[in-house]
């Protein structure tokens, strides 16, 4: 791609751009109004307009502007990351917030290079015991704090 | 006086037991994670804005004003002795902080950095409470004409001080807007960008989008870099700096105070750029330009009063205009919003205790960081060994917690995960986040009052030029653009960035 000189501004012009354009394609449907009473369209449609515009200059500018590329590491860190984040969005209302911590600690400390089981472990186990103290005993926060089958009936 | 009295509510709020504790702990947070490079007050903010919910609104208030400046005292300590910044905002002192700790002078900086930090709190709350009358007088002249020139300004002021590309970083500001409206309208009652998901009708939470894109994204991008870290800890020998150093950071810290204090105000300012404009300024007035870089005692005196200062004073556009200058202001919008206290000018008059009572706080918070930090250097030292392995997970359970309980529903964990990734390909395309931030709180509040003036107007959109404040305004934000765009002055505002390595 000889003629992209600037890879990084070109692509967040074409995200800018796809944001604009999923902004007016979505808000399509939303009343515009007008100038005076302006309806739920309006704004989000001179918004969207911009967007697009000025994406459109980004990508173009760089075509001239000179950069560096993107560099991207290993992707793995960040799949296991944000997958343990989800993981423990789906598991913590059935497992309760102790059992869950220890997963969300021990499955995204495999994200680093240097992870080791056994002291992600026990920093799983201290920190769910310590956020259930702070957090639920101290600050009253509402989270099951172990398996509802275990707690009884709620 | 007035101002007397105010302040006297006001000592009367912060000096109750109860708001003396969370001023200490919000303190200490923030000098812990000023301290502890990878995260930073907007996300240690973001993280603790759900729990605040059961606290008074006063009280949860000034907990999360003592983590920002609490977070400039914490960053200086990295940088001077580990020469990392702890705070971005301390990037400029590891310059030449940590030279003057290679001269076995490490003491010596960081008593001068507590103590300017402190001056310069001192002087920022002062500021902030004379500031806030007149101030809070002329806002409730405005009418929504102003209002939304106001954003205007503030907006573009923002992305003109910030660093980085500027038309990206107005498309930050323009995504953020869009973001912003995502929920239900107000006046039409329509779900707008919900996808039909009943979660997104109420709109996407201030918090939710700040751990994404600062907490979350944060540590994908760390997690791609090996991350040792050398300590290079050695015993403090005196926290006591001779003469000479007092004589030569005495004028710095002036310096330090007056142009934090001026940035702090102005929109996109703030604790960072604070920092960086201080240390040019030492740089340029100095007699011995040469020295900076080999541990010159202005070039940690000069930056670190700065950045409290700016800290400080930009409470005032937030408290008396309800408009947050940067992203850690955006999201004191949050808390306020959180305790159902609508930020603006209305805040002095309708809750006068919380108001000065957040101000007096800053004062006293300022005072016990100055007086149990450098007593407790020794325990943020052992706090530095802490491997980054261990820190994040640490970080994502506490992000995670806190985003479930801003409703109770694992949904904010999801979209606090899409915020996060969405984040780290900003990183990549260098697009920075805080622009976005300050759109997304703005967001509504434009549009209400675009909404509002033009019915005034019936449609006619002269009215932002014709009412003369707004037209001010208008006139301000596009001087500054123009001024940004002129190319000698371009250059000047890349210099201000290039210490940066």
């Amino acid at each position: 791609m000889g003629f992209i000189r600037h890879p990084k501004d070109f692509f967040a012009g074409l995200m800018f751009i796809a944001f604009g354009v999923a902004a007016l394609a979505i808000g399509n449907g939303y009343a515009l109004g007008t100038a005076a009473r302006m309806g739920p369209g309006y704004f989000p449609r001179i918004l969207g307009i911009f967007l697009v515009v000025i994406g459109a200059v980004v990508a173009l500018r760089s075509l001239k502007l000179r950069g560096t590329r993107i560099e991207f590491g290993p992707l793995k860190p960040m799949a296991i990351v944000l997958g343990s984040v989800v993981l423990f969005g789906l598991l913590s209302p059935h497992i309760g917030l102790v059992l869950a911590g220890v997963m969300l600690i021990v499955v995204s400390s495999a994200g680093s290079s240097e992870f080791r089981w056994k002291e992600a472990s026990i920093s799983g186990i201290i920190l769910s015991v310590g956020a259930v103290l702070v957090f639920i005993w101290g600050l009253g926060l509402q989270f099951s704090v172990w398996p509802p089958f275990l707690s009884g009936a709620r | 006086m007035d101002l007397v009295a105010n302040l006297m509510t006001g000592f009367g709020v912060a000096l109750t037991p109860i708001n003396l504790l969370y001023a200490l702990i919000g303190s200490l947070l923030g000098t812990l994670i000023g301290v502890l490079p990878g995260i930073g007050p907007v996300a240690t903010i973001a993280m603790l804005l759900p729990i605040t919910y059961a606290l008074q609104p006063v009280s949860a208030l000034i907990m999360l004003a003592g983590i920002y400046y609490g977070a400039q005292y914490g960053g200086s300590t990295t940088a001077i002795l580990v020469n990392l910044p702890g705070e971005a905002s301390s990037a400029v002192t590891c310059i030449d902080g940590y030279q003057m700790a290679r001269r076995g002078r490490a003491g010596a900086a960081l008593a001068i950095a507590a103590l300017g930090s402190f001056f310069a709190g001192c002087v920022g709350t002062l500021l902030l409470a004379s500031f806030a009358l007149p101030m809070t007088e002329l806002a409730l002249k405005f009418g929504p004409a102003e209002y939304f020139s106001l954003m205007i300004l503030g907006l573009i002021g923002a992305v003109v001080l910030a660093h980085g590309s500027l038309v990206k970083a107005i498309a930050m500001i323009v995504l953020g807007l869009l973001l912003g409206i995502v929920g239900t309208d107000v006046n039409s009652g329509l779900a707008r960008f919900s996808f039909g998901i009943p979660e997104l009708t109420d709109g996407i939470g201030t918090a939710v989008v700040a751990m994404g894109l600062f907490g979350f994204a944060e540590i994908l991008v760390n997690l791609e870099h090996k991350t040792d870290r050398e300590l290079l800890t050695q015993k403090l020998k005196s926290l006591m700096p001779n003469r000479e150093e007092i004589r030569r950071s005495i004028p710095a810290v002036l310096r330090g105070t007056t142009i934090g204090s001026l940035l702090g105000v102005l929109p996109g300012g703030g604790a960072l750029l604070a920092s960086f404009a201080a240390y040019g300024l030492e740089k340029k007035v100095s007699k011995h330009p040469e020295e900076f870089g080999k541990g010159a005692v202005e070039g940690v005196a000069g930056p670190e009063s700065a950045n409290n200062a700016a800290a400080q004073t930009s409470f005032i556009p937030l408290l008396t205009l309800g408009i947050p200058p940067n992203a850690v202001m955006a999201l004191m919008v949050g808390a306020m919003t959180i305790h159902n206290i609508q930020p603006g000018p209305q805040v002095m008059t309708s809750n006068p205790a919380l108001f000065w009572g957040l101000i007096a706080s800053m004062w006293v918070g300022n005072l016990m960081l100055v007086v149990l930090n450098l007593p407790l250097i020794g325990m943020w030292i052992k706090l530095l060994t802490v491997p980054y392995r261990m820190l994040y997970p640490a970080i994502l359970l506490f992000c995670c917690i806190g985003v479930y309980s801003l409703s109770n529903s694992t949904f904010d964990i999801y979209v606090t995960a899409v915020f996060g990734l969405l984040g780290y390909i900003f990183s990549k395309l260098e697009c920075e986040p805080a622009p976005l931030i300050l759109g997304f709180v703005l967001g509504p509040l434009m549009e209400e009052n675009l909404r509002r003036a033009m019915l005034l107007s019936r449609g006619d959109p002269t009215v932002f030029v014709t009412r003369p404040i707004s037209m001010v305004m208008l006139a301000l934000a596009a001087g500054l653009l123009l001024i940004i765009i002129a190319p000698n002055i371009r250059r000047k505002r890349a210099d201000v960035f290039v210490e940066e390595t």
